[in-house]
C-alpha cells in the first residue's frame, strides 16, 4: 500500500488521528490513550498486517514526551510510523505493546530506563542499562548530572 | 561468579548462574542470568549495560560531522556500515548527491569488513565450541583484510572513514591490487574453512536443531540480518530498500528455512561468498572522479525528522535524526541491529543445555557495545 | 619389592641393592631405603616427563594451527615450560573465601596421587619395571577411577557454581567411560589370560595383538583410546573443564601450584593412558616381531626395548594431542549418548566375539 493508500484506510477505521506526511514515511499521530486498540488494529487487519516492529524510542519534546513506533509489515513491505503523545512528563504512563510484538520488550525497558515512561502490563519491567537506584532519565532533556560535560 | 543475590538453589530448585558479565563465550560484558535445572536451562534473562556510553545522549551535543565518528565504536565489527548509515542520513536530509567514485569506495570497504566479521563470527564460534584450531586459519585471512584497512584507512578497527558527502580521503594507488591479493588468498582458503569446522560431524551435531527460532518468532522479535535470514525470513537492507548503489549490483540474499543454529552458519558462510562476489564486480570499475561531495563547512539539517537504514554484518542498522534546525541533532536514535537479536535468545534457548546456549550465543554473534550503545 | 631387571638396567641395579644391603642390614629400612629412591626417581623422571609433554602439546598446537609456537626462551622455546613452572611458583597460593578450605587444599594432592600411583605398574623396558604385581591392569584400571574424588572434592569445595557444574559432569562422564575402558582391556585379558602387564607383554613376542587379534581387537583398541580420552578429560571430551562454557569448570578457582598440579596430573595421567595402550595393544617394549622371519626379528630385537616403549607411547600422546586440536567439544548428552547408545554396546559384543575367538583359537 503506498502512503496515500494507507492514509484513506486509516481514517476510514480511527476518525482520532492525525498525519504527517513531511518526512519519508507516513508519520500517524494518535492520543496515548488510544495507543493500544489503534496497534492492535494496524497488527490484526489483513490488509495493514504490520507485523515487524522495527524501531521503538521516544523523544523529549520538554512539554511533552513523544513515544515514537516503526511498523513494517513483512508481506505488504508497506512502512508506518506511529507516534503516541504523552503529555504527563512528571509521571509518564503509556500501555505496553508487548502482547503485540514480543521485540517491544527489551525496547520498552530501555525507553522505561533512559526516558521513564512506565509501561502498563509490561511483562518485566527495569531499568537494564543503568542500576537500579539511578536518579533520574539520561535521554530526558532536563537531565542534570553533575559529572556531565557541557561540550 | 556469585552475582546475584539469589542462594545456589532457590524454593523452585532452581539453580541461578550468571554467565558473564566477565566469561570467554559472551564475547564482551554481557550478563545472562541463567535458571538451571541441571544442566537444562529454564530462562535466561540478559542483564545489559557493563559498556553503556550513552552515545545517544553525546549525539546531542556533537555537530553533524562529528557524530559520525562514535558509531564506529558500536559495532566495531562493521564499522564502516555504522559511518555509512550516519553519513547516508545526513546526505538524505541535505539532499546531497554523492558522487559514484564514492559510492563505490563505500561498497567495497563495507563488504570487505562484512566479509572480516563474517570471518571472525567462524572464529569465534569454533572457539566458542571448544575448537581452537579454526580460530588461527580464520585469523589468517582476517589480518590480510585489516591490513589493507589500516593502508585505506589509517586504522584496523574503527575506521572512521565515511563523511557526509563522500569518503575521507581517495583510496591508495595500489588498492585493487591489494585487494585483489586478498580475494583470491581467502577463495583459496574458504574450502579448509568447512574441512576444519563447518563439515566436522561434531560440529554439525552441536549445531543442528539447536536454538530453533521460527519465521514467525524471527518476526515478532524483530530479528535482523543473518539470523532472521536463517529463518526464512527476506530482510536484506541492500535488497530491500537499496541505499548507495547497491540496485546496480548483481548479488544474492541468501535464505535457509532451519531457523536452527547450524542454518545460521550456512547463512554466514554462503554471505562471505557473496561479499567477495559483490567486491569482484566493482573492483575493475570503479569509477573515476571526485570521492567527496562538495558540503559547507558547518552542516545544519532542516527541521524535520530522518530515518535511514543499512544493513552491517548484523543485520539492519537504523539511525533516527530528529533534527530541530540547529548544528547539533535534536535527538539520535540507534536502531541496533544486536539489540534485537539479543531478544532472541531468551526465547529459542529454554530447554537447552548450557552448551546449547553458548552454541546458540556463538551463531547469534552478538557485539555488546552495539547492544549497550 | 620384587624388581626384574635386564640389559644395563639389571647390573646397575643389583649394585645398588648389592651395595645397600652392604650398608644397611635392617631388611626393613633396605626396603624403605630402596622405595625412597625409587619414589624419588620416579617423581624426577614424571616432572621430567610432564614438561616435555607440555612442551611437546604446544609444538603440536602449534603445528596444527599454523603457528610457530613456543620459540623465545631458550634453543627451540624448550625452556618455556620451566619459565612457566617458576611463574605458577611465585604465584599466590589463592584460597577463596567461600571455599571448604580443607577439601580445596586436599583435591589436587589426591588428584596428583592418584595419577602417581597408576604409573606403578608399567614396564618401561625389557624387565624394567617398578612394581611387578599380577594384577597390574586390575589394578590400573581401578586406580585411575579414583582420580573423580579428586575432581569431585575440587569442584565441590571451591564455592563456586561453574566448578560444581563441572564436578557433576565429571561424576557422569569418568563413571561412564570407565565401563567401556574396562572391557577393552578385558578383550586382552581374555586372549592371554593374564591381568599381568608383563605376561600380556611377553605374550605378545610373536607379534602384537592389535595384528594377531583380527578386527575385534582393532576395534577394542580404538574404543580404548576414545573411552580413555574422555577418561583423562581431554577434549573433545573436556566438558569437566569446558573453558567456554564453564570457565574452567572444576579448578575454576585454583591458581598458583595447586593449579600446577592440576596440570601435571593431566599429563601424568595422559602418559599412564597412552602407555597402558601400547602395553596392551602394541606390545609394550617387546620390538616389532614377525611370526617366522627369525632375521627380520633379530634386527628389530637390535633397537633397545624403552626406545619401543616410548616410541609407541608417545605416538597415541600424538594422536591423542590431535583430537584435542582438530574437533570441538561434545555436548553432555551426546557424550553420554556415544557411551551407553555406541560404545558400551559395541564393546560387549566385541568381548564375545574375542571370547569366541580365544576359545577356538583363531588367533595367530
Amino acid at each position: 500500500m503506498t502512503n496515500e493508500e494507507l492514509k484513506n484506510n486509516i481514517t476510514q477505521v480511527f476518525s482520532a488521528v492525525t498525519f504527517d506526511e513531511t518526512g519519508e514515511f507516513l508519520n500517524v499521530i494518535i492520543p496515548s490513550e488510544e495507543l493500544l486498540p489503534f496497534m492492535k488494529v494496524l497488527r490484526s487487519t489483513k490488509e495493514f498486517n504490520f507485523d515487524y516492529l522495527f524501531c521503538l524510542t521516544c523523544v523529549d519534546w520538554k512539554d511533552h514526551l513523544m513515544m515514537v513506533y516503526f511498523l513494517n509489515s513483512k508481506t505488504h513491505n508497506h512502512t508506518i510510523v506511529v507516534k503516541a503523545k504523552i503529555t504527563d512528563t512528571i509521571n509518564p504512563q503509556i500501555e505496553s505493546v508487548y502482547d503485540i510484538w514480543k521485540t517491544a520488550e527489551l525496547n520498552e525497558d530501555e525507553v522505561f530506563d533512559l526516558f521513564g515512561v512506565k509501561f502498563l502490563n509490561h511483562p518485566n519491567l527495569r531499568r537494564i542499562f543503568l542500576e537500579e537506584d539511578w536518579v533520574g532519565y539520561p535521554l530526558r532533556k532536563n537531565y542534570v548530572d553533575e559529572h556531565m560535560i557541557e561540550l | 561468579m556469585l552475582l546475584g543475590e539469589e542462594d545456589c538453589i532457590n524454593e523452585e530448585g532452581e539453580f541461578v548462574i550468571n554467565i558473564g558479565p566477565q566469561h570467554p563465550s559472551t564475547h564482551g560484558v554481557l550478563r545472562l542470568k541463567v535458571w538451571l535445572d541441571g544442566e537444562t536451562i529454564k530462562k535466561v534473562e540478559p542483564h545489559l549495560g557493563y559498556i553503556h556510553r550513552s552515545i545517544e545522549k553525546m549525539s546531542e551535543s556533537f555537530s553533524y560531522r562529528q557524530f559520525i565518528y562514535i558509531t564506529s565504536r558500536m559495532d566495531y565489527l562493521s564499522a564502516h556500515m555504522n559511518n555509512q548509515a550516519c553519513a547516508l542520513v545526513v546526505e538524505k536530509a541535505l539532499q546531497v548527491e554523492v558522487p559514484a567514485r564514492a559510492q563505490a569506495i563505500r561498497i567495497i570497504l563495507c563488504e570487505l569488513s562484512r566479509l572480516s566479521s563474517h570471518i571472525l563470527w567462524f572464529a569465534s564460534a569454533g572457539l566458542d565450541l571448544g575448537g581452537v584450531t579454526p580460530f588461527f586459519y580464520a585469523f589468517r585471512e582476517r589480518e590480510a583484510i585489516n591490513s589493507i584497512m589500516e593502508e585505506t584507512c589509517g586504522a584496523r578497527l574503527t575506521q572512521n572513514f565515511m563523511v557526509p558527502g563522500g569518503v575521507i580521503t581517495d583510496l591508495q594507488p595500489d588498492f585493487p591490487k591489494r585487494i585483489k591479493e586478498v580475494l583470491k588468498q581467502f577463495k583459496d582458503n574458504y574450502h579448509e574453512y568447512n574441512e576444519i569446522l563447518i563439515g566436522n560431524v561434531i560440529f554439525q551435531n552441536r549445531m543442528m536443531d539447536v536454538g530453533v527460532l521460527t519465521k514467525e518468532d524471527a518476526i515478532a522479535l524483530g530479528c535482523t540480518g543473518p539470523v532472521a535470514r536463517a529463518s526464512g525470513l527476506s530482510c536484506d537492507i541492500r535488497k530491500l530498500y537499496p541505499y548507495d548503489g547497491y540496485e546496480k549490483l548483481k548479488f544474492d540474499e541468501i535464505l535457509v528455512t532451519g531457523g536452527d543454529s547450524w542454518a545460521r552458519c550456512q547463512v554466514r558462510m554462503a554471505e562471505m561468498l557473496q561479499s567477495v562476489n559483490i567486491i569482484e564486480q566493482l573492483i575493475d570499475n570503479i569509477p573515476e572522479g571526485e570521492f567527496v561531495a562538495k558540503t559547507k563547512n558547518v552542516l545544519k539539517l532542516p527541521k524535520g525528522e530522518f530515518y535511514q537504514r543499512v544493513e552491517t554484518a548484523r543485520g539492519e542498522l537504523g539511525v533516527y535524526i530528529v533534527s530541530d534546525g540547529s548544528a547539533t541533532p535534536y535527538r539520535c536514535k540507534y536502531r541496533s541491529p544486536n539489540f534485537a537479536n539479543l531478544s532472541a535468545i531468551p526465547h529459542i534457548s529454554k530447554g537447552h543445555k548450557i552448551g546449547d546456549l553458548i552454541a546458540i550465543m556463538a551463531t547469534i554473534d552478538l557485539i555488546i557495545p552495539d547492544i549497550d550503545r | 619389592m620384587k624388581t626384574l631387571l635386564s640389559y644395563s638396567f639389571s647390573s646397575l641395579a643389583t649394585h645398588i641393592h648389592n651395595w645397600l644391603k652392604n650398608a644397611i642390614t635392617n631388611d626393613m629400612l633396605l626396603t624403605v631405603t630402596e622405595m625412597v629412591i625409587v619414589g624419588v626417581c620416579l617423581l624426577v623422571f614424571l616432572i621430567l616427563l610432564a614438561f616435555f609433554l607440555g612442551y611437546m602439546e604446544r609444538k603440536v598446537a602449534a603445528f596444527m594451527e599454523l603457528r610457530l609456537g613456543p620459540n623465545r626462551v631458550g634453543p627451540k622455546g624448550t625452556l618455556q615450560i620451566i619459565a612457566d613452572t617458576v611463574k605458577l611458583l611465585f604465584k599466590e597460593g589463592f584460597t577463596p573465601d567461600a571455599a571448604d578450605k580443607f577439601l580445596f587444599n586436599l583435591a589436587p594432592g589426591i588428584i596428583i596421587t592418584t595419577a602417581l600411583l597408576a604409573v606403578a605398574p608399567i614396564a618401561y623396558a625389557k624387565g624394567f619395571q617398578i612394581w611387578d604385581i599380577n594384577i597390574g591392569v586390575l589394578y590400573i584400571s581401578s586406580v585411575s577411577s579414583m582420580a573423580v574424588i579428586g575432581i569431585l572434592m575440587a569442584g565441590w569445595s571451591s564455592g563456586n557454581k561453574y566448578s560444581l557444574i563441572g564436578a557433576m559432569r565429571s561424576g557422569a562422564q569418568i563413571v561412564s567411560y570407565e565401563l567401556s575402558i574396562g572391557l577393552s582391556l578385558i578383550s586382552i585379558v581374555v586372549l592371554t589370560g593374564s591381568l599381568s602387564l608383563n605376561d600380556i607383554v611377553e605374550s605378545q613376542a610373536n607379534g602384537w595383538w592389535i595384528f594377531k587379534g583380527h578386527i575385534p581387537v582393532a576395534i577394542a583398541f580404538v574404543i580404548f583410546v576414545v573411552a580413555s580420552t574422555a577418561e583423562i578429560n581431554r577434549a573433545p571430551f573436556d566438558l569437566v573443564e569446558a573453558d567456554q562454557e564453564l570457565t574452567g569448570g572444576f579448578n575454576t578457582e585454583y591458581a598458583g601450584m595447586k593449579f600446577a598440579m592440576f596440570l601435571m596430573a593431566e599429563y601424568i595421567n595422559l602418559f599412564v593412558v597412552s602407555a597402558v595402550a601400547a602395553t596392551i595393544f602394541l606390545g609394550g617394549w617387546m620390538p616389532f616381531h614377525i611370526g617366522g622371519m627369525t632375521g627380520f626379528n633379530h634386527i628389530m630385537d637390535y633397537i633397545p626395548s624403552s626406545i619401543w616403549f616410548f616410541g609407541k607411547t608417545l605416538f597415541i600422546i600424538f594422536i591423542i594431542m590431535q583430537f584435542r586440536w582438530t574437533f570441538p567439544r561434545l555436548r553432555i548428552d551426546q557424550l553420554l549418548n556415544l557411551e551407553w547408545k555406541y560404545l558400551l554396546p559395541i564393546s560387549m559384543v566385541n568381548v564375545l566375539l574375542v571370547t569366541l575367538m580365544a576359545i577356538m583359537g583363531w588367533h595367530f
